[in-house]
């Protein structure tokens, strides 16, 4: 059974009558790293905002299946207790709420929807201090509220860092490369390489080869007018890279 | 950071609608003859062997009061009180001024201890560092049944004691400043108290002191049909420093009971008080049944140069607040506080403030509001921050946020701002706005329920009031705010 | 506690008989015999605004307004002729000019001759006549008709102006609308001004308000404002009236929807003056801009106090009010932002800044809001204070003499409010926005 499995998937602005996604459909494997390339406004974010379940679209068709069951009806913090990680590509900012409240918050909603006890509190910090540092995040930014006054960059790493805290069977990249600096690049390629296993797939939403070449997909996906219009392997990306969308795009349409 | 996965637990676990502090506790209580009239107020006054001058000021308040009538200013509404139907005095009939513990009867004791207030010092003790000790002063109705820790308190020459006693040991203090900060003209309730107050706490620190604990007192509503009116004064001499907390809970009824307070502080030359409230008075249930009315004047006057008045509110309960702590930046550099959480739910009213009264040189204040709106509640900031011609250099800042929760709801602002000093810099700003959907869409993609996300997200909104509480009651209440707003999702 | 005035002031009392007279003397039409009589009995029952009714606290009425003047009747003409000197030393602010004299248009001062096509001026006495949707419409907002100087102004309605501007009409250019007051004895003007502007069509007033020095008069005026749907108003307006001068102003709008509504004032005339208004979107998705300067030195005392109203959804407002003040003047805001419960989507936010050049005047401000929807970002912010002493110590250091920085600053603090106004589709009012800049140097000027 693929873990992701997204069948003829419709959806539209919940306050306009305007249709982002147009019947996608889209699998991804077990264990497989999937790249989402496409024109800007081809509707990648909101697949992704869609798959998490944000109120902001309305499902109006099809189906995603996330180990084959499919998670459309289910609220977010369900969707994220059945494996769904979504890495923002703008991520919130949450004055007043301490990082370290957070993360634990979130690793203990993980932990009670798995029958585990609370996680203790040197157990805690010495998690989030072992995947900060790998991450280059300061204690600093550990002390502050969630994503206030971090930079583009820093919001990009914290991002990371909760994915590897919580383990996601799926993690969504959307953009997670956009405002890193090339040092930071390569740590978060790291951060998601040593997380790759069997069990867990990414899909990685892009639009620069140069993350590609640090985490190798294994398959790459072009998205435009809210479809998947091609699939391909690794090279796919260097075309586009090479040539843009236009060809591709053109014939689509 | 526990506190907020207790929260979250809290909120878990709770029922709506549940006040888990609405029992009543079954005493024999002696009642002074129902309503209100020159004869109860001496009846009151026999009953706590009042000095003439005192009956006498008592005396004047009531026939002042006579004159008076109900403020209708606060967006607040209610049936009109019938003050001839209510008792003005209740206490328990075994004895109603134990001289120890072992005199108090076992079920007043009981009910403390439900609540969370041991009051028998070693219970206190066990386990419990010095330096987090915490004096209590236990108000039943309308008298005081136990004061904790006052000999270790007089050590450092600090008074605590229930008002009445004050009145008979210290009766040169109170004279002295009793009504000097609410004078017994200043309003309807505060006027209506000094006729019929019957307890409260008393605090005075001597010279250079710094109180050795915190102080609290707990005030506990239990007969049915009778109006609070506790009076609390705290007076901190030159240069020392005391801090303050109250805490307040009634049972559950299907009446409206009221509850009027007067609370004056004053501080001089280089004195600090800290004063804090944790306000959980029965608020009704969702439909608006029940619940204390709760009309309460407290005051601050920052009487000597360089001195110091923070007030702290956590308010959660009563059907209606009507309060405005506020502060008299009468010595020059003298400072103001004002932290302040308000959190309504169900057919919750509040309407609360404060002022800042600005009239020595070089003075400061800040106010912090934090007003969170759910269920049917109305939910009002009111505040004067005012400079007088010689207050030079004045300086406010306020900042005032409400935070909606569901569209039943309302929150309101109403802030006056009045400057007479070129020199004086006022700052003020306010925000309306809901709980935002991404950051509920970011944490709930994390994992957190919405009751979780809600309450996380609440929690940091009134981070910046919380913590000006005392570490202790930081906690509590915290818990009590996810409480509150218990079922106001969804 | 305002119900009962059991005792008249001398100001009431000759209200009480001018309006007596007017009755006896007859009305224009009957329907306005009706408007009067509504806004008389108002006045009757609660007597002239003081401290203690909630919305005149700061500026009471009855204090301020010891006697009331005798009413103004029609110019005659050889006021007209003297009023058309004055009027000529005005300079024109955009296209057409409409003048009222005392409250009275007259079409002899006025130069309608390159009015645009689709905009029909009349004055409001010829107006009324057989127009039964104008005289509805003169009735005014509940807001306004529970306000004490509206309910005046109503109950000596007698003249003024009615300015219909038809459906897509662009007017192209300002109208420039002057009310002057007639030097000679100090009397009491009463003047309404109705404004409609139909579906899609955009226009621009200003209204620029005068008199004599050294004259007590007073005057009360209300301005009425239909913004139609999907149309434009952008209304600027200077408040130079003389000296000595009471000045009452009412403006009373309604937006329509996907409408555009955008209002400047610049106070610096009159001893005692009072600007009120009030603003109610009607039709979603609008946008209204609420604006103005306050400079007052000496005594003078001015009091700006707006309602803007939130009664549908998806509607932005913004309030933004500067006061600059002098001497022993004294200055008041009160704003007030209601959010209706059906008024989701609501996005608010109003700013009252105040600097204060000497150490004797007073301001009191009073930014409410009343919220009863939830999906709403609304704000306000106020502050008050002297000039910042650091930029001070900076321009002085690099050489500007005291006076000069001052003025520069007054200057960058004022024209924050002025700035954008007409960046909207108009954009034909920078002609007033320089006059109002200019006004405010010679203002700053004039100190020295
Ligand atoms: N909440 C929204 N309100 C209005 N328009 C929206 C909203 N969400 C998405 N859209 C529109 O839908 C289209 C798809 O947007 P989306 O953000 O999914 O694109 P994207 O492929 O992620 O683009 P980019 O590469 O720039 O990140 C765009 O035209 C966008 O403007
Ligand atoms: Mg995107």
């Amino acid at each position: 059974m693929s873990l992701l499995e997204i069948k003829n998937l419709t959806a539209k602005l919940a306050d306009e009558d305007k249709q982002i996604l147009n019947g996608l459909n889209l699998t991804v494997e077990k264990g497989q790293v999937a790249a989402i390339m496409g024109p800007n406004g081809s509707g990648k974010s909101t697949l992704s905002y869609v798959l998490a379940g944000r109120e902001d679209y309305d499902v109006t068709d099809g189906e995603a299946l996330l180990d084959g069951e499919n998670i459309l009806e289910l609220a977010p913090d369900e969707r994220a207790a059945k494996g769904l990680f979504l890495a923002f590509q703008y991520p919130i900012e949450i004055p007043g709420v301490g990082q370290m409240t957070f993360l634990k918050a979130a690793i203990n909603a993980q932990r009670k929807k798995n029958g585990l006890g609370e996680i203790s509190t040197p157990e805690f910090i010495k998690l989030v201090n072992g995947k900060a540092k790998e991450l280059g995040i300061s204690q600093d930014m550990l002390r502050r509220s969630v994503n206030v006054g971090f930079s583009g960059g820093e919001k990009k790493r914290n991002e990371i860092l909760q994915m590897s805290l919580l383990a996601p069977k799926l993690a969504i990249l959307d953009e997670t490369d956009s405002g890193l600096d090339i040092d930071a690049l390569k740590i978060v390629a790291d951060g998601v390489n040593a997380m790759r296993s069997p069990d867990r797939a990414f899909v990685v939403i892009t639009h620069y080869q140069r993350l590609l070449d640090y985490i190798r997909p294994d398959v790459v996906h072009v998205m435009a007018g809210g479809q998947i219009v091609k699939s391909g392997g690794p090279e796919l990306a260097l075309e586009l890279e090479a040539n843009g969308y236009a060809d591709i795009v053109g014939k689509a349409a | 950071m526990p506190a907020v996965q207790e929260t979250v637990e809290q909120v878990r676990s709770i029922d709506v609608d549940q006040y888990k502090y609405g029992f009543t506790t079954d005493v024999e209580m002696e009642l002074a003859p129902k309503g209100l009239s020159e004869d109860i107020v001496r009846y009151i006054s026999a009953k706590k062997g009042e000095p003439e001058w005192m009956l006498e000021w008592r005396l004047d308040a009531y026939r002042r009061w006579l004159t008076l009538r109900e403020p209708e200013w606060a967006r607040v509404h209610y049936p009109k009180i019938d003050f001839q139907d209510l008792y003005y005095y209740a206490a328990p009939k075994s004895n109603p001024a134990p001289k120890s513990l072992d005199e108090i009867d076992p079920a007043i004791l009981e009910t403390y201890k439900k609540l969370g207030i041991p009051l028998r010092e070693q219970e206190v003790l066990a386990g419990v560092a010095p330096e987090n000790r915490i004096a209590v002063d236990a108000v039943f109705d309308s008298v005081s049944v136990a004061t904790t820790f006052k000999d270790e308190l007089a050590k450092a020459g600090v008074i605590f004691c229930s008002i009445s006693e004050a009145l008979r040991e210290h009766p040169e203090l109170v004279k002295q400043y009793i009504g000097s900060v609410v004078p017994t003209t200043d309003n309807f309730y505060a006027t209506l108290n000094s006729a019929v107050f019957s307890d409260g706490s008393f605090v005075y620190v001597p010279p250079g002191v710094r109180c050795p604990m915190e102080l609290s007192t707990y005030f506990r509503i239990n007969e049915k049909n009778t109006g609070q009116f506790e009076r609390t004064l705290i007076i901190a001499d030159k240069g020392s420093y005391v801090s303050y907390l109250e805490g307040c809970t009634a049972p559950m009824r299907d009446e409206n009971q009221l509850h009027a307070a007067v609370v004056e502080l004053v501080a001089l030359e280089d004195a600090e008080i800290k004063y804090s409230t944790v306000q959980n008075w029965y608020p009704g249930d969702s439909e608006g049944r029940g619940g204390i009315y709760n009309f309460v004047t407290k005051r601050g006057d920052c009487r000597g140069a360089r001195s110091k008045i923070s007030w702290t509110q956590v308010e959660t309960g009563s059907a209606i607040t009507w309060k405005y702590p506020s502060c008299i930046l009468r010595g020059d550099d003298s400072q103001g506080e004002f932290y302040s959480i308000a959190v309504s739910n169900g057919a919750q009213q509040v309407d609360s403030g404060t002022k800042m009264i600005h009239l020595g040189k070089n003075t400061r204040s800040r106010i912090i509001s934090k007003g969170i709106s759910a269920g049917k509640s109305q939910n009002t900031y009111r505040g004067l921050v005012s400079a007088h011609r010689r207050a030079t250099n004045a300086k406010n800042f306020t900042n005032c946020d409400s935070l909606l929760i569901g569209n039943k709801c309302g929150a309101h602002t109403v802030p006056y701002i009045e400057s007479k000093t070129a020199s004086a810099v006022f700052e003020h700003e306010a925000t309306t706005s809901k709980v935002s959907e991404d950051q509920m869409f970011y944490c709930m993609q994390r994992g957190l329920t919405q009751e979780e996300a809600i309450a996380l997200i609440v929690n940091g909104f009134v981070k910046d009031v919380l913590q000006q509480l005392p570490m202790e009651f930081m906690v509590e209440a915290q818990k009590l705010i996810a409480i509150s707003l218990e079922g106001s999702v969804g | 506690m305002n119900a009962v005035t059991p005792i008249r002031t001398a100001a009431e009392q000759s209200l009480i008989s001018a309006y007596a007279a007017l009755r006896a003397a007859g009305a224009p039409a009957p329907a306005v015999e009706d408007l009067r009589a509504q806004g008389y009995s108002r006045f009757e029952a609660s007597g002239l605004p003081h401290r203690r009714v909630e919305e005149w606290k700061y500026t009471d009425l009855r204090a301020m307004m010891r006697e009331a003047k005798p009413l103004a009747g029609a110019p005659d003409a050889s006021t007209l002729l003297a009023a058309k000197v004055a009027v000529g030393n005005i300079p024109r602010i955009g296209g057409s000019r409409l003048v009222m004299v005392d409250g009275f248009y007259s079409p002899e001062l006025s130069d309608t001759g390159t009015m645009p096509d689709g905009v029909k001026v009349t004055s409001l006495a010829n107006a009324i006549v057989g127009r039964p949707e104008i005289v509805a419409r003169l009735a005014g907002s509940a807001a306004a008709q529970a306000n004490a100087a509206f309910a005046l102004n109503a109950a000596f309605l007698t003249d003024g102006l009615v300015i219909e501007i038809a459906p897509g009409t662009d007017v192209g250019h300002v109208l420039d609308l002057i009310s002057i007051t007639s030097a000679g004895e100090a009397r009491l003007i009463n003047a309404r001004v109705l404004v409609l502007v139909g579906e899609g069509a955009s226009a621009g007033i200003v209204e620029t308000h005068v008199g004599p020095a050294g004259t007590d008069y007073q005057k009360n005026v209300a301005l009425q404002v239909v913004v139609g749907n999907g149309a434009t108003l952008e209304h600027g307006r200077r408040q130079i009236e003389g000296d000595q001068a009471l000045h009452l102003a009412t403006l009373d709008a309604d937006v329509g929807a996907g409408a555009h509504f955008d209002t400047l004032t610049l106070t610096t005339g009159a001893a005692v003056s009072r600007s009120q208004l009030f603003t109610r979107f009607v039709g979603e998705n609008s946008k209204a801009t609420l604006r103005g300067v306050t400079m007052l030195r000496g005594r003078q005392h001015a009091d700006t106090s707006l309602l803007m109203d939130h009664a549908v959804p998806h509607c932005e407002s913004k309030e933004l009010f500067k006061h600059i003040l002098d001497n022993e003047a004294h200055g008041v805001f009160q704003g007030k932002i209601i959010v209706q419960p059906v008024a989701q989507k609501t996005d608010g936010r109003m700013m009252s800044q105040t600097i204060m050049l000497a150490e004797g005047p007073a301001m009191d401000n009073k930014p409410e809001l009343e919220i009863f929807a939830d999906d709403v970002a609304c704000g306000h912010g106020c502050t008050c204070g002297e000039l910042d002493p650091d930029l001070m110590f900076y321009l002085k250091a690099r050489g500007i003499p005291h006076g000069e920085a001052e003025a520069l600053l007054v200057e960058a603090f004022a024209r924050e409010a002025i700035e954008d106004f007409g960046e909207g589709p108009l954009g034909v009012v920078e002609e007033l926005r320089e006059a109002m800049l200019a006004t405010i140097l010679d203002w700053m000027r004039a100190r020295a």
